[in-house]
């Protein structure tokens, strides 16, 4: 994949929603969008984790990104909306609170992470497209599962 | 490479397989006719498709090498050991070539006339060996194979194909069978036909193959044929994806189910009910799939141990049973390298050579036996020769040689420890390296792989007898079978190998739970088995509810024996293991993942991975199991125990002799000071302290006390009832890390915590042992409140821990040892002590034999020893006295010692 800042030409990505900020993540990159999946809870795992989804045969390991990203979690949540993505040959599904449509970005409206963000969310985010209303942080997917072993050793 | 080549090369190289194995099975079966049959229909149709083909080189050797086995099919030649070898080269050969085919798509340049000149010396050799007449008798044997049962065919071109050989090489021969209509053809004419039948042979060889298949179905029947070439070959991706399909199609048919068990009368309900059944055949054959007979990886082994034996010239036969056992192809393609060398090892190191056996006494051809069957979810692999077994002195001297080990210690090893040797790398007895063994590189490397698949090696070795390795292997990596469990609502599956015995408890059954302290035990067939709940090993919630009943999952891993609660059993499952996502690894109590037939996700335990967690407590459970049989050994006299309940419902006891008093105290009574209970008993104020410090003793009534005390100091324990005082021999299981007590033990069958006295004294006095040493509150009556030191040497932990206290609290220095050899040590650092209390059974050097080594010289001969025993017969007595102790007193009577004890050290001091 492609880095939106090197090349000038518009790029798709499928938006989504955690804690009210808009992230997106590029479309090519996601295999399914799922809804209200069955997650069967996995003891002793970092809390990150929310479990393991069977999808289609395959095992996906769900993460959380509210425990993720360190916001909150939602006090009741009515329905979960996942997004499927693929790490080093592993399915991981991303628990967001809800998926958007997807928007067709030109890299021209891309910036880096601006350096205030706080370091746990910098670390999962690539840049940032300015988008009309808002601001949508762009998520590095490849980023996001090492440090989830890191922090619960850290924990532990 | 085109298409037809690529198939002509696969199925060629599984007709050389095949080819391999018959022609050693022919050697030693000259006579099979319908092995020769087959040699020579391979054989036929190699030939054949080469010449289809376009393959000159391969058509020729094939060729060539078909003549020979024409003739032995026609008895005209015996499957001589010559004849053998020469057409196992043109198999290599053929083989050779197809490798280079294989690689660059055309045959590579190059000459085989002195193998085609070989193989057609020896076809014609087989002529003109079975006598001068041979030529004249050529022909009736053909005409009559002609007229018998062989399909027309094949047999038609193979006649053609021998009688063209035997023109060629014997041109001078009229061939009668050559045409149709023999005697009046002329010999011109014969030719003629044979060239025109020849160049036909292409396509009647394709017929052939033909007919070869039709006749499949005849064979199987008739048993003459394994291997079979109604297979096609998958990719192993294609099969794991089906496998996904499959479970795919459980959970649609499950969801289904479910939806149809919603509504009555259904109309879909019949033919849901055969879908159900026939995903639960498609499953179970895809599952199949993977498997395969343990002979596809045997398959080379006779021809190994046919080139061994005349590369060694010794007489081998090999035995192969169980080639139908079936594996996972994984496993299969892992044993197979370790397998080879096995069996090579064993023809070349385990049988003699034929001079060597018979001067053995056995027979001249030596036996290797290669043996697999299924044994509880594992396959056996056995290795076995009658060949001279481990040369015992050899392994010796290598281990010396190799500095692995010093001459002493192989001295104390048994047999079975010294073979083990020859797993360690660089470890080779062979006199000499051969071309086949002896590098030292392999048993260690077998063994590794062999481990490496969760299998384990053994071996056994009768120096002269001979051999055998066994190899145990799990069937498959990837399907195992697992009992499925429930804790907390979740399920998990724990692999079926692991658990060795399910046991249900509930109050009311046979089984039931017993806590020591909160911590469970189940007893077992007459043993206490250390529990561990799941919950807590998973960090989940525990189910409060603990009239229900719960089951016990009995666990073997290693050495260790362990119970896990469970909540729930479900059933076992046929689970395919699918290794956790990498940030999961880390959590070493699960060894995978699977999806069960309805869909759902669940974690797979890894026995090892949990026993680790539970290790401390096993280890210490070991360091118990030791104690406990000393302690076995050291109370199989009774012992009076005062039971009672405090706390808990597990009863709890403590030695009778310990408690000097029982009370009975009025709540209403207790008072408190600076938090610590008090009550007024004898004109002072007795310190009252509870079982466990959350024990709620309640407002009012009265409660029975236990009193602790010496001299004028006491000490009250709170409990809520007594039991019973019982006599019992007592055995303790467990030690306990729980503060109070000192373990726990059998009695009147049930468990029962052990208090641990010493602590509660110490815990309400714990000021007691620094004013000890303050002169002040020297006592007047024992006058041995300064640091008299006493050595007490008894070799159980529980006597030790039951009568330091004891001591402790009557004013002396105590130094509590188990072994007598350690008080000897003690002399020889120029310890002393004022008194020495010695048990008079103990192992190496027991009570006796101490007092007569320290009353017989040295520093300490002065010293009083007393006997403590718990035999009291007037002839131990005497013994004891003989031996130099000064008093014997019985080992529970607390006061009796008390007093010897004061009496000998008042004694001494006036003396002194």
């Amino acid at each position: 994949m492609t880095s939106p800042d090197t090349l000038n030409t518009e790029q798709q990505y499928v938006t989504l929603v955690i804690a009210e900020q808009l992230f997106g993540i590029p479309v090519l990159d996601v295999h399914d969008v799922l809804k209200d999946q069955r997650i069967n809870f996995i003891p002793l795992a970092p809390n990150q984790v929310a479990g393991s989804l069977n999808l289609r045969g395959r095992i996906v390991t769900a993460i959380d990104m509210r425990r993720r990203l360190g916001v909150e979690p939602e006090v009741a949540r009515h329905s979960s909306m996942s997004l499927v993505v693929e790490n080093q040959g592993e399915m991981y599904s991303l628990m967001v609170d809800s998926v958007g449509e997807v928007l067709s970005l030109p890299s021209s409206r891309f910036e880096k992470t601006p350096a205030t963000i706080e370091a746990n969310w910098r670390e999962v985010a690539r840049g940032v497209f300015r988008l009309e209303k808002s601001l949508m942080i762009v998520l590095d997917v490849e980023k996001l599962f090492p440090q989830i072993v890191e922090n619960d050793a850290e924990a532990a | 490479m085109d298409d037809l080549l690529v198939e002509f090369l696969t199925e060629t190289n599984e007709s050389l397989e095949k080819l391999n194995l018959e022609i050693v099975r022919l050697e030693q079966n000259p006579g099979d006719m319908e092995l020769v049959s087959s040699i020579f229909r391979i054989m036929h149709t190699i030939k054949g498709t080469c010449g289809f083909l376009g393959l000159p080189r391969l058509e020729s050797i094939a060729h060539a090498a078909e003549d020979v086995m024409g003739k032995i099919r026609d008895g005209k030649l015996a499957p001589s050991a010559t004849i053998v070898s020469l057409v196992f080269d043109s198999l290599d050969q053929i083989k050779f070539i197809l490798a280079m085919l294989g690689e660059s798509g055309t045959e590579p340049e190059g000459d085989d006339s002195n193998l085609i000149a070989a193989l057609r010396a020896m076809a014609e050799g087989g002529d003109a060996g079975s006598g001068s007449h041979a030529a004249p008798h050529a022909p009736a044997p053909v005409a009559a194979a002609v007229s018998t049962d062989h399909t027309p065919v094949s047999a038609d071109s193979a006649e053609l194909e021998a009688a063209f050989a035997a023109a060629e090489f014997d041109p001078p021969t009229p061939d009668a069978a050559a045409s149709p209509t023999p005697a009046e053809t002329s010999f011109e004419n014969a030719l003629d036909a044979i060239e025109k039948k020849e160049k036909a042979s292409a396509t009647k060889a394709v017929q052939a193959a033909a007919v070869k298949k039709a006749e499949k179905p005849k064979e199987a029947e008739k048993g003459g044929d394994k291997d079979s070439n109604q297979t096609i070959r998958v990719g192993v991706g294609l099969l794991e994806n089906l496998m996904n399909l499959v479970s795919e199609l459980v959970l649609t048919r499950n969801q289904l189910l479910q939806i149809s068990r919603s509504e009555k009368d259904s109309p879909y309900k019949v033919p849901l009910q055969r879908l159900g059944q026939v995903t639960s055949e498609l499953q179970e054959s895809v599952m199949k799939t993977r498997m395969q007979p343990i002979g596809n990886a045997w398959n080379k082994l006779p021809r190994i141990i046919r080139d061994l034996s005349n590369e060694l010239n010794k007489k081998i036969d090999l035995v192969m049973i169980g080639e139908d056992t079936e594996l996972d192809r994984q496993v299969l393609e892992m044993i197979k390298d370790p397998l080879t060398h096995m069996v090579r090892n064993s023809a070349d190191h385990g049988v003699e050579q034929p001079a060597d056996r018979i001067n053995a006494g056995k027979p001249e051809i030596g036996t290797v036996r290669l043996e697999a069957y299924h044994e509880g979810g594992y396959i056996i692999i056995k290795i076995a020769d009658d060949g001279k077994g481990l040369n015992m002195g050899r392994i010796k001297a290598k281990i010396l040689e190799t500095g692995l080990s010093t001459e002493d210690d192989i001295a104390a090893m048994s047999d079975e420890q010294l073979q083990q040797y020859i797993f360690k790398a660089g470890f080779s007895t062979a006199a000499k390296v051969t071309s086949v063994s002896g590098r030292g590189v392999g048993m260690d490397v077998v063994r590794t792989n062999i481990e490496k698949i969760g299998g384990t090696v053994g071996l056994w070795s009768v120096e002269g007898q001979g051999s055998t390795f066994t190899i145990k292997i799990p069937l498959t990596l990837a399907i195992v079978s697992a009992l499925i469990v429930g804790v907390a609502g979740e399920r998990f599956a724990i692999p079926q190998l692991s658990v060795t015995e399910l046991v249900r408890v509930s109050a009311n059954s046979e089984h039931r739970l017993e806590y020591i302290n909160g911590v469970p035990v189940l007893r077992l067939r007459e043993r206490l088995l250390p529990l561990v709940s799941l919950h807590n090993i998973l960090n989940l919630p525990a189910e409060s509810d603990s009239k229900k009943s719960q089951f016990i999952i009995v666990s073997q891993v290693g050495n260790q024996t362990f119970g896990l609660i469970v909540d729930k059993v479900y059933d076992t499952e046929e689970i395919v293991v699918k290794p956790v996502a990498p940030i999961l690894r880390h959590i070493s109590v699960f060894s995978g993942n699977t999806i069960l037939g309805d869909g759902s996700v669940i974690m797979i335990l890894d026995p090892n991975g949990v026993a680790a967690k539970i290790g401390d407590l096993s280890n210490e459970q070991r360091a118990a199991d030791a104690d406990a049989k000393v302690n076995a050994t050291r109370t199989n006299e009774a012992m009076a125990m005062l039971v009672f309940s405090a706390a808990s419902q597990t009863p709890r006891a403590v030695p009778l002799a310990l408690v000097s008093r029982l009370e009975e105290v009025d709540i209403k009574d207790i008072e408190y000071s600076n938090g610590q209970a008090l009550v007024q008993y004898r004109g002072s104020l007795m310190p009252l302290l509870t079982v466990t410090p959350d024990h709620q003793i309640g407002t009012e009534g009265v409660k029975p006390v236990l009193v602790f005390s010496d001299n004028k100091r006491s000490m009250g324990v709170i409990v809520d009832s007594i039991i019973d005082i019982v006599e019992e021999a007592i055995t303790i299981n467990l030690p306990s890390e729980t503060p109070g007590f000192i373990g726990s033990a059998i009695i009147r069958g049930k468990a029962t915590d052990l208090l641990d006295a010493h602590y509660y004294i110490h815990k309400s006095f714990s000021d007691w042992f620094r004013a000890e040493k303050n002169p002040s509150t020297n006592s007047e009556e024992t006058g041995g409140r300064t640091g008299r030191r006493l050595l007490l040497v008894d070799d159980s932990a529980f006597f030790r821990n039951l009568l330091a206290p004891v001591l402790h609290a009557a004013g002396y220095d105590v130094v509590a040892i188990d072994h007598a050899q350690k008080a000897l040590d003690l002399r020889d650092k120029g310890e002393m002590f004022d008194v020495i209390i010695s048990d008079i059974e103990m192992p190496d050097i027991d009570g006796i034999e101490l007092a007569q080594t320290i009353t017989s010289g040295g520093v300490w001969a002065d010293i009083p020893c007393i006997a403590l025993s718990v035999h009291t017969d007037p002839d131990m007595f005497a013994r004891g006295r003989a031996a130099g102790f000064v008093d014997y007193v019985p080992k529970f009577d607390r006061d009796a010692l008390i007093q010897t004890l004061a009496q000998q050290l008042n004694g001494m001091s006036i003396a002194a």
